[in-house]
């Protein structure tokens, strides 16, 4: 039996069933994302007021790399304009063009993860420390004289850990002084990277920035990691239309058409939400 | 595969090549103005505004726009057929009272002062 309307409108809603299909799919993907969005509204105006780390539970603002994460918003606006002219070039009979468009699809989506990954480690190694005399700092660890490698240490570093393996002290590197809101550069603030020994005992909390660590790495690693799934998912579909599924296109080309139309439909929503995204956790 | 062996792919009643062209241009100028609109959302964030509420709306602002262009010229929701529209009406709607309850809810919660108190490190 063949599937109806692959390609033929149905005469109730005008267009072709797969279309109907995705945009529900995509309704109830805003839902998610939204359900998301809100919490991250809720936990950050629940946060108190001040700066963190000195603050503890204020809401950190810049700790995340700008340059990069523009950087890969660009990368991804690159994929969605290439995965819409993929589909004109279908339309326009032009396989090899769609085929160079798929490519570089999903030469962005790869690269999009890749550097995802990479900010993700950076987080990983990056740790918060709080010391019992009411001192609290941002940096990086080394213990037992090994640098604060997530990939070195094979887990994260916390009070616990160090106590569970008698580590008496640590080598601690402060990032140095952010500029307050308002304040040019190189004003007042130090530069330098502070370097201390810290014995375990004087902590009160070591931790990494992670999801335990604080809300907003919680919400922060949540909804990047739904979407980097998202991303992950999206690229996997796409390369299976571009490669083995492309076969379609001798057969039946108007439903292959169609596919990638719809393919295209998820790709940019995914898009659309990290428009939202980039903004939110980088900037504000 | 080269462009001559699926020549047999006829568009019936669609777009002919000289409309999707146009297209092509149009999605050429949308990607462009949102490179554009990256880098304008970037800068405001080194632009300082005293106001918390300013540089969010101002943030929300463009992303909205670019968001509209995706839509709107990527994803065809401005030439599409009204059942679409209808079920993202429906979804708009639900989205925001997502919200509304969601931040409805923070009346419930502690104060920002309390919150300094339950922190157990």
């Amino acid at each position: 039996m063949e599937i109806p309307y692959t390609y033929k409108p149905r005469p109730d809603t005008g267009l072709y069933n797969a279309k109907v299909g995705i945009w529900l799919f995509l309704a109830s993907e805003i839902m998610l994302f939204g359900a998301l969005f809100s919490s991250y509204i809720l936990l950050r105006v629940q946060a108190p007021e001040g700066e963190w780390p000195q603050v503890a539970m204020a809401w950190p603002h810049g700790l995340l790399n700008i340059p990069i994460g523009t950087f890969n918003t660009a990368v991804l606006i690159t994929s969605s304009v290439t995965v819409v002219l993929a589909w004109a070039a279908l339309k326009m009979n032009q396989f090899a063009k769609f085929r160079v468009c798929m490519v570089i699809t999903l030469v962005c989506a790869f690269g999009f993860l890749g550097i995802k990954s990479y900010e993700y480690n950076e987080k990983f190694t990056h740790y918060e420390l709080r010391l019992k005399d009411g001192h609290a700092y941002t940096g990086h660890i080394e213990v037992n004289g090994k640098h604060a490698g997530f990939w070195d240490f094979g887990a994260i570093y916390n009070l616990e850990r160090l106590t569970k393996e008698s580590v008496k002290e640590l080598s601690f590197t402060a990032d140095p002084e952010k500029p307050k809101p308002g304040e040019k550069h190189g004003a007042e603030t130090s530069h330098e990277h502070k370097r201390m020994t810290v014995k375990v005992d004087e902590i009160q909390k070591l931790d990494a920035f992670i999801l335990r660590n604080h809300n907003f790495f919680a919400i922060y690693f949540v909804i990047t990691a739904l979407h980097g799934l998202h991303v992950l998912g999206g690229a996997l579909v796409l390369g299976y239309f571009a490669f083995p599924g492309a076969s379609m296109w001798k057969k039946n080309p108007e439903q292959f058409t169609n596919r990638i139309e719809v393919a295209g439909l998820f790709w940019h929503f995914v898009d659309l939400v990290w428009i939202f995204l980039f903004p939110v956790v980088y900037l504000l | 595969m080269s462009d001559s062996t699926s020549s047999h792919a006829a568009h019936e009643g669609g777009h002919d090549h000289h409309d999707i062209a146009a297209h092509v241009r149009t999605y050429i100028v949308v990607f462009l103005a949102l490179l554009v609109g990256t880098v304008i959302t970037v800068g405001m964030y080194y632009v300082h505004f005293d106001s918390m509420a300013v540089t969010i709306a101002i943030a929300l602002f463009i992303a909205s726009i670019k968001a509209f262009l995706v839509a709107g010229y990527f994803m065809h929701l401005l030439s599409e057929k009204k059942v679409i529209y209808s079920m993202l009406g429906i979804t708009v709607v639900f989205f925001f009272a997502l919200g509304v309850l969601t931040l409805w809810s923070t009346s419930d919660l502690p104060k920002n002062s309390e919150m300094k108190a339950l922190y157990v490190p």
